[in-house]
């Protein structure tokens, strides 16, 4: 029962990660129709900044400034400078330019800091685990992380549903056309939108740093998971993007850590872990199809 | 005996010296490689310690003027074949080595030995190349792949341990580490599971590794996400409790800078360690340290018997390309391997020993690998007897 109960935490953890990605990537999708397949690379920016400053300065206070900050700078940057460019163009010319982002941007990192992975410690204050109920004892920095991604998501829904900037942002989602007619300067709520997706793709590079390998690369790993939460989601909709990374993270540490165990007690050892491991690589996809075949708009569609 | 012994030395250093009077053009070797992508360090130190053994022979091998010709494969089997193509037919050359990763030994290599060429493999050995697609003009210095996961299973026996976990990516790579490591492995193996190959976060599977609470943990992870997996093993609270064995590519020199800490206490099992005391192995140490002033990994070590196994095959003809005559030389596994005893079996793969090595800090605290015994005498390989040759 512990087991299980620390595989659902396994899979929140995972699925909060999931969620600051998905986050900046359905708005940016769904305000501004780009698809943005560097998306991963702001991740990758965050986590270098972060463990780099947290290597010279020895100081985690001066990381996490430094992976946001780096993060939306290089989000603003690529909104400005290539991206502004595009969304008059269908989405082949979008996504050429993005996938060129990806290899600018890992290039970029292999010249400056090489091939080798970088690592990043624990702050002191999280290391260690603590006991929540008898007989489970969870790791301190992995529900710091479910702590922060879910305080993001609280922070995130009154930002959209009760403010100002919030409202425009919804409105540009729906009706960008009317939205741009009213006055508002369409261009400067895009710079922003983007930046504050590009924040949060940095903050889950930032968060990722201790517990994954910071390399080049890294961004594209999580990327298409990304995608398929959005997809499950609902293009442009912060609540799909929530709900969907939770279930993609959940089904997909359950699968991996029950299935072949499950099939085990029907067929032979070896052939029930290459089935289990076979099938729960592919479940969160099977999940996908299903619900694209029943609800083609995604579980929470914001163009209701 | 003795006196035929030196005759003989006599006669080769005299037509060596005639060989070098002849003022012959160098014999060109041709190394295919891979120096880009994140395993680019493993062909960098297979092609340095290359370059380091012809610079120890004066810019000869055996005796004879050599020149190196190094391409980047960048880890595509289509690459390699390539340019193993351009290399046979436009440079005429002879003599190959180099290739690190067992898909691109896999295109590759059937093409040079078919077109009569002789590869040297410092560091690849698949299967399929080991048993009956054996031939006369394939040599392997290094291991054959699944050696080193035998010698990680006959390492968790010998430290007697009786329930082990096991866990690989699921390609081919990790399956056959699981079975090698099955293979020599004599207690039982309490759970089995396959990762997926992109997989960075393995917080399920530590879950699973506590709750079997097995004697011991054999894992096949190489390159980034093998120290995503130990540095999480180490922060699941697992590390100091559940011991750990792997093979010598899950933990090399390179890594154990990255891992840090969570390595301590790891047991590795090698073919060759820096620290292995025997002559050939100090002068290559002195060598590498004073020219490169890194550590030596055991890709640097293969890299350097490769060089020293070609030296040994030119100077057998003494400086003539004629492959059989070559292969035979070869066989014969006439040089001074860093590793110590080394000889090949009937497939021409190597029959040694394998090392019990374990992860200490030494006298200044820094982390190193240091060799705590013996784990395999003379070993060859599974494949050997499905050889015709």
């Amino acid at each position: 029962m512990t087991l299980v109960l620390e595989q659902l935490l396994n899979g929140v953890q995972f699925g909060v990660m999931l969620f600051l990605l998905a986050a900046g990537l359905t708005l940016i999708f769904g305000i501004m129709g780009v698809i943005n397949l560097a998306h991963g690379s702001l991740y990758m920016v965050g986590a270098y900044a972060g463990a780099i400053v947290a290597a010279k300065t020895g100081s985690l206070l001066l990381a996490i400034p430094a992976a946001l900050a780096a993060a939306a700078a290089a989000g603003v940057a690529m909104e400005l400078l290539v991206l502004r460019r595009l969304y008059q163009r269908d989405h082949l010319d979008q996504v050429l330019a993005t996938f060129a982002l990806i290899l600018i941007f890992n290039q970029g990192v292999t010249l400056l800091f090489g091939r080798q992975p970088l690592f990043v410690s624990i702050p002191p204050l999280l290391n260690g685990s603590v006991e929540l109920l008898p007989g489970l004892s969870y790791s301190v920095y992995r529900l710091t992380i479910i702590a922060v991604g879910l305080l993001v998501a609280a922070g995130l829904s009154i930002l959209i549903n009760r403010t100002r900037v919030g409202m425009l942002v919804r409105a540009g989602a729906t009706h960008r056309d009317m939205v741009r007619a009213l006055g508002v300067d369409i261009k400067l709520l895009y710079t922003a939108v983007f930046g504050l997706g590009a924040l949060l793709a940095g903050l889950a590079g930032l968060m990722a740093g201790p517990i994954l390998a910071v390399q080049v690369g890294m961004g594209e790993q999580i990327l298409i998971m990304t995608f398929v939460v959005v997809v499950i989601g609902g293009v442009g909709s912060v609540r799909g993007a929530l709900f969907g990374a939770l279930i993609v993270g959940i089904v997909d540490t359950c699968l991996r850590a029950f299935l072949p165990g499950l099939l085990r007690q029907v067929m032979a050892g070896s052939e029930a872990d290459a089935l289990g491991a076979g099938l729960s690589s592919m479940g969160i996809y099977l999940l996908m199809a299903v619900v694209l075949l029943l609800r083609p708009k995604g579980l929470f569609p914001s163009h209701a | 005996m003795k006196a035929r012994g030196l005759l003989f030395g006599l006669a080769t250093s005299l037509l060596m010296s005639a060989a070098a009077f002849a003022q012959q053009a160098p014999v060109k070797i041709g190394m295919i490689t891979t120096l880009s992508g994140p395993g680019g360090y493993l062909g960098q130190d297979i092609r340095d310690a290359f370059k380091l053994a012809i610079e120890m022979e004066g810019g000869k091998l055996g005796g004879v003027p050599v020149e190196l010709v190094v391409e980047d494969d960048g880890l595509k089997p289509g690459q390699g074949k390539q340019i193993a193509e351009r290399m046979l037919k436009t440079d005429g050359i002879k003599i190959f080595t180099g290739i690190v990763f067992s898909n691109v030994a896999g295109a590759t290599v059937p093409d040079i030995v078919d077109a009569g060429a002789l590869y040297v493999s410092p560091n690849a050995a698949p299967s399929n190349l080991a048993g009956k697609e054996c031939n006369a003009n394939y040599f392997v210095v290094s291991w054959q792949n699944d050696s080193l996961h035998e010698s990680a299973g006959q390492n968790a026996t010998n430290l007697g341990y009786k329930r082990a976990f096991i866990l690989a990516p699921n390609y081919q790579a990790g399956k056959d580490a699981l079975s090698g490591f099955k293979r020599y492995f004599k207690g039982d193996v309490v759970g089995e599971l396959y990762t997926r190959l992109d997989q960075t976060d393995f917080a399920a599977e530590m879950a699973q590794i506590r709750s079997a609470n097995p004697d011991v943990v054999f894992q096949f992870h190489p390159g980034g996400i093998g120290i995503a997996f130990l540095r999480q093993y180490q922060q699941a609270g697992l590390l100091g409790k559940i011991p750990m064995v792997v093979a010598a590519p899950s933990l090399d020199a390179v890594t154990l800078a990255a891992v840090g800490d969570a390595a301590l206490g790891l047991n590795v099992s090698s073919h060759w360690n820096s620290d292995l005391d025997n002559p050939a192995n100090k002068a290559f140490m002195a060598a590498w340290t004073k020219a490169y002033n890194r550590p030596a990994t055991y890709y640097s070590s293969q890299g350097y018997d490769a060089a020293l196994a070609i030296a040994s095959a030119l100077k057998g003809t003494s400086g003539k390309l004629d492959v059989p005559a070559l292969d035979k030389a070869l066989a014969k596994a006439d040089f001074q391997s860093v590793r110590g005893a080394f000889k090949f079996g009937p497939n021409q793969h190597p029959i040694q020993d394998w090392y019990a090595l374990k992860v200490e800090k030494d006298g200044e605290g820094k982390l190193a690998l240091k060799t705590v015994g013996k784990v395999l005498t003379n070993h060859g390989d599974a494949y050997a007897a499905q050889c015709k040759l």
